[in-house]
């Protein structure tokens, strides 16, 4: 038998992610939708892997050392965090906009949907 | 910051970014899908079973795995270098990433949360037999166990050891069963140590 003419064959199908060995990666699609605009962005070249790394090495550290215990440790805040540094330090996306959109965001009337109005796009 | 604030900054950059140019929804959509569908702890479990029953692979693997898994062109290419060590009845091995998050996701898919929280990594190089004893792991006093630290630059991968009663299993059959943890080190399959 040769498997590495088509390794897919061994592949069994109850066996795949996310929830492999029973495990959620992502609690909310808006984690999904944070790593997967990193890892966009680095395909297009926008920063290197190693860059993004090092901002949430950097976030994660002062977490750790601040306030370490005292609050829940969520990692996708410190996820999505580092990429607003690195994208914030290239001046692709400045904070303060990013802020501002942010509390428009916010103002939105309850119920609808947090749908995105220009592209139609909705979280599940 | 609260849960909400992390979810309309994201919601915010996204929009920024489709805005500008940079990125589209259906770019977004389609890393998800990707490491949904293609990425994930089954590619490692295939690159495993092929090194029990190949010889001649597992030495590549455990020599250069960076090389040895181009065969299987696997997706998530933000690993620079894989490196798979080996265990055996004198050495077991751990894999951490002792600052962040680093996890080698062409073979693995995503870290589990465990792996990312603060209690994992800080304690794991420190005491590395008692946390593996919470997740069941009791290694005989003579097993050396070895901690990994990963990197952004170097990624590492347990090879486990093939169970006893395994043998005689095809490769696809062993695929089946060889499970994430075991390759991250904080799973004995079949349960027991040699």
């Amino acid at each position: 038998m040769s498997t590495e003419s088509d390794p897919t064959l061994v592949l069994d199908e109850a066996y795949r992610p996310p929830m492999a060995n029973g495990e959620v990666i992502f609690e909310e699609p808006w984690q999904a939708r944070a790593f997967a605009m990193a890892v966009a962005l680095f395909e297009r070249g926008v920063f290197t892997w190693p860059q993004f790394q090092h901002a949430l090495i950097e976030r994660i550290a002062r977490f750790d050392a601040t306030v370490h215990g005292a609050r829940e440790y969520r990692y996708f805040d410190h996820f999505a965090g580092a990429l607003e540094d690195v994208l914030g330090g290239l001046s692709v996306v400045s904070r303060t906009a990013l802020v501002e959109r942010a509390e428009q965001f916010a103002q939105r009337p309850a119920g609808h949907d947090h749908d995105h109005a220009h592209d139609g796009h909705h979280h599940h | 910051m609260s849960e909400t604030d992390a979810r309309l900054r994201a919601e915010a950059l996204e929009s920024l970014l489709i805005e500008k140019g940079l990125l589209s929804v259906s770019q977004i959509d389609d890393v998800i899908t990707r490491y949904n569908e293609r990425v994930g702890p089954m590619n490692g479990a295939r690159v495993v079973a092929k090194a029990w029953c190949d010889s001649r692979f597992k030495a590549r693997l455990l020599d250069d795995a960076t090389s040895a898994i181009e065969e299987f062109a696997f997706e998530g290419g933000e690993v620079d270098k894989l490196v798979v060590v080996e265990n055996t009845a004198d050495q077991h091995n751990l894999v951490v990433c002792t600052l962040c998050s680093c996890y080698p996701w062409a073979v693995l898919g995503l870290p589990p949360k465990w792996y990312k929280d603060p209690a994992y990594r800080s304690r794991v190089v420190r005491e590395p037999r008692a946390v593996l004893a919470e997740f069941g792991v009791q290694l005989p006093a003579a097993t050396a166990i070895r901690v990994w630290d990963s990197s952004a630059e170097i990624r590492y991968m347990v090879l486990p050891e093939q169970p006893k009663q395994w043998q005689g299993k095809d490769e696809g059959e062993l695929a089946a069963l060889v499970t994430r943890d075991s390759m991250i080190g904080v799973e004995l399959l079949a349960g027991s140590a040699e």
